[in-house]
């Protein structure tokens, strides 16, 4: 099992969440019923050490498989070995992109670098698609190397399916990313980044 | 009614010793201030409703206002409201479990006070100058006067330095009670205090069971759930060292700021300074809290059962392996942060993070075996809200493990996921439900055999507070799901449907809070209520009936 974008991967999530979730309200639910009984026929006994080995199953399995489920991760961890297909650099101060390229254009399956580097606060950077899902996002942290160059905050992406997605910060840096009466994030950019190509797939 | 309503059903605030009263003073603080955090998070919730449904006039939709109340949220609903509640609970169960006094009441009171007083200069710092760097106080945005008052940022850290100066007292209160060398532990030696306080003779215990030799330590010197305080105290303690350190940095700039010399803020770094932070404040969320609930838990298993822990050596030895693991785990906040070493996302955001599951559940398995071992069992109030208690941990705990791992974080950091599906039904379902349940064991001994004037509101609380917390930590996190972002302005309405279900049952917590207070009212009286805050005639600063005796109640 291998999940493609966010959408996927979310919906899956989504599913098992939920099913777990029905699972322990259940399971203490039936508990508590019975815990007013005095004669209760066991459904199931779970002995002590399964019961532990099957949390350290889930602890540790869990990883494993989204290392192996989602692409993202083992591309993140060694994202300075690979050679991106395109690569963008900008900056952020005073709540405003600076050098930001008026839009982006991706062709399906291609791997783009983002290269973003804060001049004052904690921002972060996030691409949403139009029903308002997350894409992608990291943290954009400012800094300086002792030479007083800004400190990178870079990201790899590959692009999968064809998408139109907006860019804003996804980390609070003071109520100046809003206009006035709150109804406008200042930092929003519309239609950023256009992914196109992939086969089947309408815009 | 209205005579209830002044006198109380039995309630006798002047029967009360010093010891009673002062945890009183903490509950009654505690519960008004969850009161407040109750509807500064349903007004977030109504806003974010967007406009067709947002009932609320326009200025609480003002950037300024709206992030003022989501940054002293957390400072009113954490300080103000819970630490208070387990702090006063604590500085009660010590003494009823050691059979000892507790060191000074008048720590204690310090104590409250401290709290009380700190979490309302906090609030007016953002109430008056609109503060609002959120509580992760990222940097160097606390110490952004371009767009905070620096006057409001002095209040704010004022307030913050009094609560953790009162966490402090706690902490004092706490160790200098347990090592106090009288009454049963008149014979004791500090080295066997401290090898009890951290359960090392749970481990030799178990050590010994399996080389075949008599067990280390037949009676430990501390009771289980006194050594889950124990252990739980030294997280607080190191995380209100971090918290205070982090605030006379703030309050170092601030006051250049305001003398006209500010100094250059990127001297220090905001990565290293994410990762102190946040080290000090994940002892919160994964020190303190799992390890004081587990003891919470055990505690009021083996009161509600009258019997012995099952496997009590087993839950001594993991509470230490739970203060290891919750200083390790920071990094699982700093995921998103491509700065942070790969190797410190990997072993300590996903592996020893990953190790909560495993504690956490072998609390929840000991319980609830304790529990099943005592059957049949009279369904109270108090397990009740215990049962309750373990379905919000249940929920919560994987919600975050889920989303501590490199691939999940990328697309649900931030969201509303965590903050709901994880924090929120953590603290108001599995928290708030533990501590409910203690609220009603200790009930009848803290106010002398009160009784509470209607077992049905008592219900009425349970269902809907149970209810209204886990679905509004569910429908929030499904808008997390959507990719809704934890600390950003939404009024136009982009998430409504979810985000009106959310308010719903948000509304229904708020409901519950108000017929619980209600109920407490008209079972001590506005007479009592007051009286509990006079000073108490009875100086003693101990409870001495025996935990046995609780167990009573509950046997069908």
């Amino acid at each position: 099992m291998t999940f493609s974008n966010s959408v996927e991967l979310l919906s899956f999530h989504w599913m098992a969440y939920s099913i777990y979730a029905a699972m322990i309200i259940s399971i203490i639910a039936w508990f508590g019923y019975n815990l007013t009984r005095k004669e209760v026929k066991s459904v199931v006994r779970i002995p002590f050490y399964w019961y532990m080995a099957f949390l350290v199953a889930g602890g540790v399995g869990h990883h494993i498989f989204t290392y192996n489920a989602i692409p993202w991760v083992s591309q993140d961890i060694s994202r300075h070995n690979i050679t991106p297909d395109a690569s963008y650099s900008f900056e952020i101060e005073k709540h405003k992109w600076i050098g930001l390229p008026k839009k982006v254009v991706v062709q399906c399956g291609q791997t783009v670098e983002f290269n973003v580097k804060s001049r004052d606060l904690v921002y972060g950077f996030g691409l949403f698609r139009q029903d308002g899902s997350l894409v992608l996002q990291m943290q954009v942290n400012p800094g300086t190397d002792v030479n007083g160059i800004l400190d990178s905050n870079d990201i790899l992406w590959t692009f999968n399916h064809n998408g139109i997605f907006d860019l804003t910060s996804t980390e609070y840096s003071g109520p100046a990313q809003y206009s006035e009466d709150g109804k406008g994030d200042l930092m929003l950019v519309k239609n950023f980044v256009e992914v196109v190509g992939c086969e089947g797939e309408s815009k | 009614m209205i005579n209830t309503l002044i006198n109380g059903t039995n309630f006798d605030h002047k029967s009360l010793n010093a010891l009673q009263k002062v945890t009183l003073r903490a509950v009654v603080m505690s519960f008004l201030f969850f009161g407040l955090v109750a509807v500064e998070g349903m007004i977030m919730r109504m806003v974010v409703t967007g406009p067709a449904v947002n009932p609320l006039p326009d200025m609480f939709s003002i950037p300024e206002h709206y992030f003022s109340i989501m940054t002293v949220h957390p400072i009113v609903g954490i300080f103000g409201s819970t630490y208070q509640l387990v702090f006063a609970a604590f500085m009660f169960l010590v003494p009823f479990l050691t059979k000892k006094p507790l060191y000074s009441v008048k720590l204690a009171n310090a104590v409250w006070l401290l709290i009380t007083i700190g979490t309302a200069l906090a609030w007016l710092a953002a109430f008056f100058w609109q503060y609002a760097p959120l509580y992760t106080l990222y940097w160097p945005l606390p110490a952004d006067t371009t767009q905070f008052s620096a006057i409001g940022g002095i209040v704010f850290i004022l307030g913050v330095a009094l609560i953790m100066l009162g966490t402090l007292g706690f902490i004092y209160n706490i160790y200098a009670t347990i090592f106090q060398k009288v009454g049963v532990h008149a014979n004791k030696t500090t080295k066997e205090l401290l090898i009890s306080g951290f359960g090392i003779d749970g481990m030799l215990n178990l050590w010994h069971k399996m080389t075949g030799r008599q067990p280390y330590s037949k009676e430990p010197a501390l009771a289980l759930p006194v050594v889950a305080i124990f252990r739980g105290t030294v997280d607080t303690f190191l995380d209100a060292i971090v918290i205070l350190s982090a605030g006379v940095l703030v309050l170092v700039y601030l006051i250049f700021d305001v003398s006209g010399n500010p100094l250059d803020v990127t001297a220090i770094d905001a990565l290293l300074y994410k990762n102190y932070f946040w080290w000090g404040l994940d002892l919160v969320a994964d020190g303190l809290v799992l390890i004081y609930v587990a003891g919470s838990w055990y505690l009021l298993a083996t009161l509600i059962t009258g019997q012995k822990l099952f496997m009590e050596n087993v839950a001594r030895a993991a509470l230490m392996l739970e203060l290891l693991v919750s200083w390790m785990v920071w990094s699982h906040h700093l995921l998103a942060d491509q700065g942070q070493p790969e190797m410190m996302k990997l072993i300590s955001g996903e592996m020893v993070t990953a190790f909560e599951l495993l504690t956490q559940g072998l609390a929840l398995f000991i319980t609830l075996v304790t529990l099943w071992k005592a059957r049949p069992l009279k369904m109270t109030m108090e397990l009740k809200y215990l049962l309750g208690g373990l379905v919000g941990f249940g929920l919560a705990i994987p919600a975050a493990i889920i989303q501590a791992d490199m691939g999940m974080n990328r697309v649900l950091h931030n969201t509303q996921w965590i903050i709901m599906a994880h924090v929120h039904i953590a603290l108001i379902v599995g928290l708030y439900m533990t501590l409910y349940s203690a609220v009603y064991v200790l009930w009848p001994i803290v106010t002398n055999n009160t009784k509470l004037w209607s077992s049905k509101l008592s219900n009425v609380h349970f269902w809907m507070y149970l209810i209204g917390g886990i679905g509004m930590g569910a429908f929030g996190g499904m808008a997390g799901l959507d990719g809704m972002l934890r600390r950003h302005l939404y009024v136009n309405g982009e998430f409504n449907t979810l985000m009106v279900l959310a308010a719903i049952c948000g509304t229904m917590i708020l409901v519950a809070w108000a017929v619980f207070l209600f109920n407490i009212i008209m079972s001590v009286g506005i007479k009592g209520l007051i009286g509990i805050f006079l000073p108490a005639e009875d100086k003693t600063a101990s409870y001495g009936i025996e935990p046995e005796s609780v167990a009573q109640n509950h046997k069908v």
